[in-house]
């Protein structure tokens, strides 16, 4: 399960509190009737599912309610940040994300939850 | 290739077993092949096979960066059934359906399919609702499904508790006879041997890094590494990692990868008849041959390719399968592990050609492609080989999501996803 940092909240609370809500920064066309259906399909079905470095959105659904933004690393689904909705991508530093590729934290420990969130 | 038989057990019982030859060499990969189809699962190496012994081209290689049948093909719960809604499903499934109750023979290597049935619980007006419009569309289509009362579900497998003050009460239950399981790793065995006896190269630890194409766009063949290795047409069917293979064709399709989690319990003697599902509880269970018990659990609700998942989740399905079978209580569960799946928008599969020359690709096929192997397999292979889909295999094409003709099973698939 993995621990969340609401940026609203500004408190890591667990997933269960959350709900995933799909890629973040997807722009909805200003015209939607006008555009041709290819352009319709990627806008509404094509995702990037990235392995490593992903953009996504997640609702703090059981907490404040809002929605969110977050990077995470897919491979070890290590959040490397979280902000706030409205505000653009944000880029992650380089250091932070070779970091997180080197740790691949895929099991969590009591140490990287507990004792973090103590 | 020697044949497996009675007489050759009794052979090499005589001669200490030194006889037995090894099931499929691993041969340095050519510089070129007809062929390349990614990915060394069920789906890839049986189209390997299908390529080889129905359409006569042999020059081909399957490509995979693990090692064989250690991806999905490995790691399902190895239900077997072909009880879906629409027609574009139940075509395929079936198709695959038919073939696994001739396979062991035809591949003269036991898969150990055994139709031992497939009982969906119905918990809820609802869910009953929805089974029974399943039945009738799948007798319609002339596809095995039938209704039962609680008692005879309960005549049909012993340790369900259909009490009335059950935590999850039971309405009654879908039942499709031919349904049950196979042996996984066999499957994938199995089509290798046949495989590499009609020539195909299998080719392992070898990861493709790159699609290279030529000047009108059309494949070249694939970056590995172990070296470009040249192809006139490739096959992707790399299931989670499907959406990073066809990026690197600049190909990208509707997929998300979730994890999704199995467990299986000590061995038991057999207590277990068939396989049961519940969508509402979210819940799977059957008994392997050694007798484990092997149970499934959901997917996560985020994209990862961490093969593992959240703890939750399988606690959910412990807690439902207890309550189904309060028998089950006080069994140690022994292993879990997780698979990458990758779930299209209108849960169906996808299997067809791509906008770039000579690009095949067979993904989608989310929680449920091990029951597809032999026919998704079979209808790939005529799809590689002809340029175009098979009539049964026709409305899963990539183009769907253009066209809008959506094939809705997301709310008719067997378990919620």
């Amino acid at each position: 399960m993995l621990l969340i940092h609401c940026p609203y909240c500004e408190e890591d609370r667990s997933e269960l509190e959350f709900r995933w809500a799909g890629e973040a920064h997807i722009a909805r066309p200003e015209n939607i009737a006008a555009i041709t259906d290819e352009e319709f399909a990627e806008y509404f079905f094509l995702r990037n599912n990235e392995k490593g470095l992903t953009y996504e959105r997640w609702r703090h659904i059981h907490g404040c309610g809002r929605f969110f933004n977050a990077a995470r690393d897919t491979v070890s689904d290590r959040f490397l940040m979280t902000y706030k909705a409205g505000l653009p991508k944000q880029s992650i530093p380089p250091a932070e994300e070779a970091t997180a590729v080197a740790e691949e934290k895929t099991v969590e420990t009591w140490e990287a939850t507990e004792g973090d969130a103590r | 290739m020697r044949k497996y038989s009675v007489f050759a057990i009794a052979r090499e019982a005589m001669r200490a077993h030194k006889g037995w030859e090894a099931q499929w060499t691993s041969p340095e990969p050519r510089s070129a092949y007809d062929v390349v189809i990614v990915g060394a699962g069920g789906h890839g190496l049986g189209a390997a096979y299908y390529l080889a012994k129905e359409h006569g081209i042999t020059n081909v290689a399957v490509i995979e960066k693990g090692w064989l049948g250690g991806g999905n093909t490995g790691r399902n719960t190895t239900i077997i059934r072909s009880n879906y809604l629409y027609e574009e499903s139940m075509d395929i499934y079936e198709h695959s359906l038919k073939l696994w109750e001739g396979l062991s023979q035809e591949l003269n290597y036991n898969v150990m399919y055994s139709p031992r049935g497939v009982m969906m619980l119905s918990h809820n007006v609802h869910d009953q609702q929805s089974f029974k419009r399943h039945i009738n569309a799948n007798r319609l289509y002339g596809i095995d499904n039938e209704w039962l009362t609680p008692e005879q579900a309960k005549a049909y497998c012993p340790p369900l508790d259909i009490s009335k003050t059950a935590r999850y009460p039971i309405n009654g239950a879908a039942l499709q006879r031919r349904g049950g399981t196979a042996r996984h790793d066999a499957v994938a065995w199995g089509y290798a041997r046949a495989a590499a006896d009609r020539g195909v190269h299998i080719i392992q630890n070898c990861e493709v890094t790159g699609i290279r194409r030529g000047p009108n766009g059309e494949v070249q063949g694939v970056e590995t590494n172990r070296g470009f290795i040249g192809a006139k047409k490739v096959g992707v069917s790399a299931a989670g990692h499907s959406s990073v293979v066809m990026e690197m064709a600049g190909v990208r399709v509707p997929l998300h990868s979730t994890p999704l989690q199995a467990l299986v319990s000590e061995p038991l003697k057999p207590i277990f008849p068939c396989v049961v599902m519940s969508n509402t509880v979210h819940a799977y269970i059957s008994q392997s041959d050694k007798g484990e018990l092997v149970i499934g659990a959901g997917t996560d609700q985020y994209n990862s390719y961490s093969q593992t998942g959240g703890l939750q989740i399988i606690t959910h399905t412990l807690d439902a399968i207890c309550e189904l079978f309060p028998i089950f209580r006080r069994v140690k569960m022994m292993r879990q592990w997780g698979g990458i799946t990758d779930n299209t928008p209108d849960r169906s599969p996808i299997q067809g050609v791509t906008p770039v020359p000579g690009l095949f690709v067979n993904c989608g096929w989310g929680t449920g492609g091990f029951k597809a192997t032999p026919g998704s397999a079979n209808l790939f292979a005529h799809l590689i080989a002809r340029g175009e889909p098979h009539r049964l295999a026709a409305g899963l094409n990539l183009d769907r999501f253009r066209t809008g003709r959506l094939i809705d099973e997301a709310a008719a698939a067997a378990v919620a996803h």
